[in-house]
């Protein structure tokens, strides 16, 4: 009984600044956030009276929801993560297993090129593109140009691949590490018996060593998933003063913001915040349950 | 019989080039827009504009150097100095808070245990930024807004650190060297500090440099939280220098030589306590 309630203290101790912390970062936000959400300032008389708030219920949704700008958003966003998202994940997937293939030498240098794009603030790594999309200074752009592909990446269908490109460049030798240790932990005793089974390097990859870490690949799906909601910083720096199609509510995200420091109409910003979170709560939850039935099923 | 032999060593051979050939495909791509970075950082505004990127004539790193650290008197490296603090300071004391969280968790049983862990679980899955303007909101009533208190109290909380300190600690703290230091007569906080620290470094040093990288790349939130110059990260700062660029364009060297600078802490890092970071993640995905 003693050293119970001497186990329960520690336990108290060691996980009260964080729980305290955690109260005041994240619920505390998000209560408050779903609290301002319900009301609207209001001009009083004749706007001499100042500002005063009114509860208005669901208002602040019904107008988020109504504003073609923002829908738009919705629909960017839906267009990056159709893209991206099977991109990222083929692509760090195919990296982590041509590393892991017997076949791969450097693995160690090859390991810490692919990651030290993620060294670099996504602030800057947006900066360096926006020069290297930028004709007349990039000499990407020239040696399109000289190959005869012409392509704007500040036009409006060129919008999406310069965003994407960047994220890319940002996330996929991070994702890759964590693939290749998740296979680096495979027991290769599992591969070696595929391999005298007479499975080729192809078939060991895709129906042994994929399924094996299943687990990471659904915790990077998540991470990705959370990740390409909250785009913001990339589209911003594309769209200050590149004359691009990028506008100042691209994204969902984009939108809260100049909702709330523009037009300062908080209410309105938080309706949209409260929207993009319940939104990547829906995804977080269909990419575990259709990852966890796929694997049930292999 | 031989000739099987030969056309198998061929097809291997074959092989062995398309991977690392693609491969090298893949760090040309990863690493161009960085050699660019580096060569970029060496050239006046006339240089960066003319657009022969990859190289290094008309050498001018020097001179962009001390425009950097004299522009301004020196903000530049005032905004240093708090990405450090900010990066440095904040991962510490969050990490130390996620280890302690995530030990807890896993060494210890009471009521409520994996209720309350499925709430840090779903705090990994809170979107930071839609959470910005709230926080921001309540700083603003609670007074802080505009102090570096507003940037560093909320990057102390790290649901993710906790999920993962929890794997680290049931793979690298046996139970029973905890056991043997109770039967010592330890203390449970003695326990932990002395043994549980020590066997979780390296997971210690993942949590860190995961935290560590948010940190220094933060952007929404100072952005949100920051008007004074005199606080800003690094971020925050270039992206103010950036805006004036398309006006001014003395700005472009400043830019992109602080961008560089800005570059080397995490390199520094990642490169340094790779053999730690990297046996902490393998710990990580296994479970």
């Amino acid at each position: 009984m003693k050293a119970r309630t001497r186990t329960h203290a520690a336990a108290g101790v060691l996980l009260t600044p964080f729980f305290v912390l955690f109260t005041l970062v994240m619920v505390v936000p998000i209560g408050y956030a779903v609290w301002l959400s319900l009301f609207t300032e209001k001009q009083s008389g004749l706007g001499f009276g100042g500002t005063e708030t009114v509860f208005s219920g669901l208002d602040n949704y019904t107008a988020a929801l109504g504003d073609p700008a923002f829908r738009e958003g919705f629909a960017v966003l839906l267009g990056y993560c159709v893209f991206y998202i099977p991109l990222m994940i083929g692509g760090a997937l195919a990296l982590a297993l041509l590393i892991d293939s017997t076949l791969a030498r450097a693995r160690r240098f090859f390991q810490l090129a692919l990651f030290l794009p993620h060294a670099v603030p996504g602030i800057i790594a947006a900066l360096i593109w926006v020069y290297l999309y930028t004709p007349q200074l990039s000499p990407v752009v020239d040696a399109m140009e000289a190959g005869g592909i012409g392509f704007d990446f500040f036009a409006p269908e060129g919008a999406l691949p310069s965003v994407i490109n960047i994220a890319l460049w940002e996330w996929l030798g991070y994702n890759m590490v964590i693939f290749y240790a998740a296979l680096q932990a495979v027991d290769r005793s599992v591969l070696e018996a595929a391999t005298v089974d007479g499975a080729g390097a192809w078939r060991t990859a895709l129906s042994i060593k994929v399924p094996l870490i299943r687990a990471s690949v659904v915790m990077v799906a998540l991470f990705t998933v959370i990740g390409s909601l909250q785009l913001f910083t990339e589209p911003l720096i594309i769209n200050k003063g590149t004359g691009s199609s990028v506008t100042s509510t691209w994204t969902p995200n984009m939108y809260a913001y100049t909702a709330a420091f523009d037009r300062n109409d908080y209410g309105l910003a938080a309706a949209a915040s409260v929207l993009l979170a319940l939104t990547a709560a829906l995804l977080s939850f269909a990419v575990t349950r259709f990852t966890g039935r796929k694997g049930r099923k292999a | 019989m031989s000739s099987r032999r030969t056309s198998t060593t061929a097809g291997r051979w074959m092989s062995k080039t398309a991977v690392n050939g693609a491969l090298v495909l893949a760090v040309l791509y990863m690493l161009l827009p960085l050699v660019w970075l580096v060569t970029a950082a060496t050239k006046d505004t006339g240089g960066l504009l003319a657009g022969n990127a990859f190289s290094f004539e008309d050498f001018n790193l020097g001179a962009n150097l001390s425009a950097l650290a004299t522009y301004s008197d020196g903000v530049y490296f005032r905004w240093y100095l708090n990405s450090l603090l900010y990066a440095g300071g904040g991962a510490v004391v969050s990490s130390l808070i996620s280890v302690a969280a995530g030990y807890a968790f896993d060494k210890y049983r009471f009521r409520g245990k994996e209720k309350l862990f499925g709430a840090v679980l779903l705090g990994v899955l809170v979107p930071t930024t839609a959470l910005a303007l709230p926080m921001y909101l309540l700083a603003s009533e609670v007074g802080i807004v505009n102090t570096y208190w507003a940037v560093l109290v909320p990057v102390l909380v790290h649901p993710f650190g906790v999920y993962l300190a929890r794997v680290f600690s049931a793979g690298y703290i046996p139970d029973e060297a905890l056991e043997a230091a109770r039967i010592d007569g330890a203390g449970e906080l003695r326990v932990f500090w002395s043994i549980g620290m020590r066997m979780i470094m390296p997971g210690f040093v993942t949590v860190f440099l995961f935290q560590f990288t948010a940190i220094w790349n933060n952007f929404f939130l100072p952005l949100v939280m920051l008007s004074d110059q005199k606080l800003f990260p690094l971020s925050l700062g270039l992206y103010a220098w950036n805006s004036n660029a398309h006006g001014e364009p003395e700005f472009y060297p400043l830019v992109v030589t602080g961008s560089l600078l800005a570059v080397v802490p995490l390199i520094v890092a990642f490169v340094s306590l790779q053999r730690h970071w990297k046996a902490g993640l393998t710990a990580g995905s296994v479970k």
